[in-house]
This record gives structure tokens, sequence and C-alpha cells, in this order.
């Protein structure tokens, strides 16, 4: 495959991983946190309806409360009774006694004359209010709350009058009443550090203190919600900033309870639960995305490597079949040469015979003709040589086990390059230990060996140069050495362990297909021989063969 | 040197030609046969010490001739020429019988040599023959009546 071939599918399996993982994941994150996220929002507005709702019942519980204790009170009393200072007063002891927040009470009669009083503000006694809103509203509704105002003592309080009939005769018991308790209820609804709850009333001034909302009897700093009917609980947006607001109106009064709440704080968890799953997503997409890579990676490689070593093995097959198909070439052609050969050979020989004869030895040209005869004989016999040597050489073609002779076969292999180490000049001598014992091996293989590494020597040194080959037996370990050294250029520190990897080549395109000693190292590995290599830049390079005597 | 009866076959009709006057010329009583078959013709007919045998031949190959000859003419000495691709058709061929083989293009002084060698075996294997043949007779002498009709044959 190609180099790009290889990062097109490194990309391609890269993306498909990563999308295939980090699709879901997201999905999964976001569809979880989006569904959690809801559901706690829903939560929240929940929680906030009920709260409003709590704080109204338990505010109209207290008016319920003292409207009733009002109203027993008319209704048990008669006028005459009330209208006894003296009496009103230990009534009002004993409405005092039960509940702090009354401040004082008084009798007003159906034309807005204030009867009796019991309190701190005496004198309100001879104070007539018939024009007063509050006593028509008492008179025609039977039951008046006004809203809070600031007293003579600036507590804040209110006042609830009711009305009674007592033979054909209206009056009113009216009570004043602080509104501390009000206050203190709706403060419990205040939750949070940044919630607030309070009062308002229709014209939207505030009844109770809120505690950042603005101040009793001013406008809150809220938005208007005086008008609202019903419950009502929304978020917001106000100033940029997102307000939560329950509101529900009170039963008893025309009063408004407005919750207001931090959602930010409200939502503290969430946003928790927010970086916890975002953290968690981004620390997931770091491991996916590095072990993708490195997965991807690990596998790309030992693509690559299977790839290398099939395309070797193919390689090498190919050779072995190219070769074997050469030999049958070679043998083919050797035989078809032979036969014009012979009869060459023949007719030179028979003129050589003639020539014997008397009269033909006379003639001038007998010198020249016994020279060219001998030398077509000499020329045939040297043609005999090479084409014997070609057949030698596709006869062992085919993989044989045989006892072979180390020392011939190195010098047949020389002989094949006698031509090539002439011509450049390159001296090639073998030194053999004399009865070096056979081996049983393939001798064609070995031959390759010895071929291919003195080829390479031949095409290191380029001209004049020398190669020295080198035999002996090795007792102890029962191996034959073989060592081939050459005083070429040599090969540097850096390619030294690379020389026997399948396409390392240091020759130009075309000049080597970079298998020769990879095959080398392959023939050597399957005889269970090693093979060794030292070199020295600018000395020469010795590669050292060593093979088991079987 | 001894004259002997050599047929030499080969297809290669300038090599048969010039080996037979080169051999003739060295006083060997020689005739040539372009193929397998023409030499099971002239063996059937004459008798040859030594027969010069290409391996390599269309119709009948060298191997199917040797086979042949030695079917039916057991005592001739037959040399092997083999110039093609394996020498194990030589090897093949001495197997069968063949006393020895040489690869062309062939120095004509080794190959007159080895003639002699296998001319040499088979004159003694003559001799021993007579010998024996002469023991028998002298033991019954009526039976040269039966040789001579056989050898009129």
């Amino acid at each position: 495959m190609e180099e790009k071939d290889y990062k097109k599918l490194w990309k391609k399996i890269v993306f498909t991983i990563l999308l295939f993982s980090l699709v879901p994941l997201f999905a999964l994150g976001f569809t979880v946190y989006y569904q959690f996220s809801v559901s706690y929002r829903a939560k929240i507005l929940d929680n906030l309806n009920t709260l409003v709702e709590n704080r109204t019942s338990a505010t109209d519980l207290f008016f319920d409360e003292r409207i009733s204790q009002l109203i027993t009170l008319a209704h048990t009393h008669s006028l005459d009774q009330l209208n006894n200072e003296a009496y009103l007063n230990k009534i009002f002891n004993t409405m005092q006694t039960r509940s702090k927040s009354y401040i004082d009470i008084g009798i007003i009669d159906q034309e807005g004359n204030h009867l009796a009083y019991v309190g701190p503000y005496r004198e309100l006694k001879g104070v007539n209010y018939r024009n007063e809103d509050w006593f028509n509203s008492v008179m025609s509704g039977g039951i008046y709350i006004s809203d809070v105002f600031l007293g003579f003592r600036k507590y804040p309080h209110f006042i609830i009058a009711v009305m009674s009939r007592e033979g054909g005769k209206s009056w009113i018991l009216r009570a004043t009443i602080n509104s501390d308790i009000i206050d203190n209820i709706v403060r419990a609804a205040q939750i949070g550090k940044k919630g607030d709850a309070f009062l308002i009333n229709q014209r939207n001034f505030l009844q109770t203190t809120p505690r950042f909302s603005g101040e009793l009897f001013g406008h809150p700093t809220t938005p208007d919600f005086s008008r609202t009917n019903s419950t009502q609980v929304e978020e917001l947006v106000i100033e940029n900033e997102r307000i939560l607001f329950a509101v529900k109106p009170l039963r008893n009064t025309k009063w408004i309870l407005v919750v207001k709440e931090d959602p930010k704080e409200q939502l503290t968890p969430l946003l928790r639960a927010r970086y916890i799953a975002i953290s968690l997503f981004l620390a997931g997409i770091i491991i996916i995305v590095i072990g993708t890579f490195l997965t991807t990676r690990s596998m790309m490689n030992q693509l690559v490597r299977i790839d290398r070593e099939k395309a070797a093995g193919e390689d090498y097959v190919i050779q072995s079949s190219k070769m074997a198909a050469l030999g049958k070439m070679a043998a083919g052609i050797a035989h078809e040469i032979n036969n014009p050969l012979a009869v060459i050979g023949e007719k030179a020989g028979w003129i050589k015979d003639l020539l014997v004869e008397e009269d033909i030895a006379k003639s001038e040209n007998f010198k020249e003709f016994e020279d060219a005869v001998k030398k077509i004989e000499a020329h045939v016999d040297r043609a005999k040589k090479v084409t014997h040597r070609l057949l030698g050489f596709a006869r062992r073609m085919e993989p044989v086990h045989e006892q072979v002779d180390i020392n011939k076969t190195i010098n047949e292999t020389i002989d094949f390059l006698e031509n090539e180490s002439r011509y450049r000049n390159i001296d090639i001598q073998l030194d053999p230990q004399e009865d070096l014992p056979k081996i049983q091996s393939d001798s064609s293989q070995l031959q390759q060996i010895f071929l291919n590494i003195i080829n390479n020597a031949i095409d290191a040194i380029g001209k004049g140069g020398d190669i020295k080959i080198k035999t002996a037996f090795l007792s102890k370990n029962n191996e034959i050495l073989v060592e081939i050294s050459d005083n070429g250029p040599g090969i540097p520190k850096e390619q030294l362990n690379k020389i026997f990897d399948p396409f390392f080549t240091t020759k130009e395109v075309g000049k080597g297909t970079g298998l020769g000693l990879s095959i080398v190292y392959s023939i050597v590995e399957k005889l269970e021989g090693r093979i060794m290599v030292a070199s020295e830049k600018g000395k020469g390079t010795t590669f050292t063969i060593y093979l088991p005597v079987r | 040197m001894e004259d002997f009866r050599v047929l030499v076959v080969d297809d290669e009709d300038d090599f048969r030609e010039t080996l037979v006057k080169r051999l003739q010329r060295r006083n060997l009583d020689v005739t040539g046969a372009e193929s397998g078959e023409k030499a099971l013709q002239l063996i059937d007919k004459f008798l040859y010490d030594v027969i010069i045998l290409d391996v390599k031949m269309p119709g009948i190959d060298g191997i199917e001739t040797l086979r042949e000859i030695k079917n039916r003419k057991p005592l001739t000495e037959v040399i092997m020429l083999t110039g093609h691709a394996s020498v194990e058709s030589g090897i093949e061929g001495m197997k069968l019988g063949a006393f020895d083989y040489i690869m062309k293009p062939a120095d004509i002084d080794k190959l007159v040599e080895k003639m002699h060698e296998a001319y040499d075996k088979k004159a003694a294997h003559d001799e021993k023959i007579r010998q024996a043949t002469i023991r028998d007779l002298a033991g019954h002498p009526a039976r040269i009546f039966e040789k001579i009709k056989e050898e009129k044959k």
C-alpha cells in the first residue's frame, strides 16, 4: 500500500472510532443532563409553588383566627357591655394574654362615633369616622382589614374591624394588630441567601419589610404583581438576571404574597452537576481521543508490518519462481547453443585433421589455417564452458538435500562472477580450510547466499579492490564458518541494523530491490545458522556466516 | 589402433557427418544413422561394437533407443551424447546399461578414448563367451551343428 493510502485508512479509522464513541457519549451526556436539568428546574418551581401556597395559607389562617376572635367577641357581648370601658379593658387584657399582637380595641357606633377605646392612643376616643373609607367598607361588607400603616409609636400595624347588629342598630368592633406576626410568617419564605418574600397591597405598596427588595410602605424593587388574582410561578429576566417569582393573593385581604428567589442559588447543585458532567465529558473525550490515536497507530503499524512481510514473502516467491523460470530458459538456451557449438567444434576439428595432409601443409596460407582452426577450437571450448556453467546453475533451481562441499560451492560462485570481477579489477580470493566436512544442505541456496553477499561486495567496491573469503570448521559448536570481507567503503553505523530489512537499499531506484540480504538472512535462518556483519566506514565490511554441520 | 565397428546416431546432420568422417580418419569402421528408428533397423542387419547415441532426438528419443538396443543386442556398448539440460538423462542411460556419457560439444580425443574403453570391455566379454562355448563344445561335440544353424539365422 502506498504511503498516502495508509494515511487515508488511518484517517478513516480514527474518524469512525471517534464518531462512534464521541457521538453516543455526547448524546448520552447531553440527554441525561438535559433530563436532569428539566426535572430539577421543575422541582424548584414546584417547591416555590408549595412555599407560596404554604405561606399564604398560614397568613390566611392568622387572619381567619383574628377575625373569628373578634366576631365571637362582637356577637357574644352587647353594645352596652362593651361600651363600658372597664369591661372592655378586662376583655382586652384577656385577649392580650393569649396574643400579644393586639395593640388596642375600640367600639364605634353606626354614626361613626368612637364610643369606647382601650389602648395606647386615647386621643382617638373623640374621633368620628363617618367619612372614612374603611368605615363605609366595614358598614357595607361586615368585615374590614386595613393596609399596614405606621402608627404613633412607629410600629407597623393594621386594623381589623367587624360589624355587629343589635336590635336594629349596627356597631363596629375595631382592633389594631401588630403586624409582626405577619412579618414573621412571611419571613419564613425568605429562604437561602438571596431569597425574599413580602406582602404588597393592590397599589403595589409593601405591607411587610422585605429583606432586599425595598422599604416598608414603599414600592418593592420587583415588578408590579399587584394585579395578580391567582397563583403564579414564573421566571423573569430583570437587568439580564433571571429571577423566580411566586405570587399568590391572600383570601382575607386584598394583599398579595410575593416570593422571590435567585434561581442561581437554587440551581447550585444543578450547576455542580453540569460541571461534573462537562469535566467527565471532556475527560472522556481526551481518553477516547488518546486511546483512539494510540490504538489506531499501533494497528496501522501492525498492518504496515504485515503488509511488508507479505510483500517480502510474495516477492521472495516471485523471485524464486523467476529464478526457476530463468533457470529453465537458460537451460533451453544453453541447449540450443550447444548443438551448433558441437557442429562448429566438429567441423573445426575436421579441418584440423585434414591439415595434416601433405599437400595442404605446403600451401602458403597453411600457418593461417592452422592458427585459425586452433582459435576456433579454443573459443568453442570457451563458449562450452559458459553453456555448461549455465546448465549447472539451471540444474540447481529445484531445492535439494544433498551433501554439499562448501569450498566447491564458493568456488563455483566465484567462477560465476569471474567476468564481472575481472572487468572491475576486483580480486576475489578464497582461503579454504582443507577437508572441510560436507554439510547436509541445499547447494543452490548456499550458492545464493554467497552470490548475494559477494555481489554486494563487488557493487560496494565499484572498481579496484579485494574480496577475501575464508572457510573454517569450528569443532566447538560443530559449525562451519564462512567469512567474506571486502575493502570497500564500509557500512555506516546507523544503517548496520537495517541492512537485513526487506526493501532496504542504498542503491538508486532500479538498481537494487533491497531484497538480497533479506533473502540471505532468511535462508541462513532456515538452515538454522547465524549471520553477523561487522563494518567500519572507510575500511570495509565483513560478513560472517555460521552453518551447523549435519 | 584397433579397428572396430561404430554406429553414430544423431539427428544433427552436420554434426553426425563430420564426426563420422573424423572417426573414419582414425581408422574406425563408422556408420551414421539420423534417427533412433534408422539405428534400430541397422543393428538388426549389421553388427556394431560401439554405438554413439544422442539423447535428444525427434521420433524415438535416445533413452528409448537405448532400451531397444539393449533388448536386441545387449552386448553392444553404448555411449550417450547429451547436450541438453540435465545430466540426469546421462545417468539414467547408464542405469539402463549405457557404458558412459559425454557432454556436447565433445572433445574428439576424449570421445575416442571412451570408445576404446567400451570396445575393450566388449572384447573381453566376447572372449569369455568364446571360451565358455569352446568348453561347452569340447564336452558335447555334436552341438557344433546347432551352433552353425544358430549363426546362420
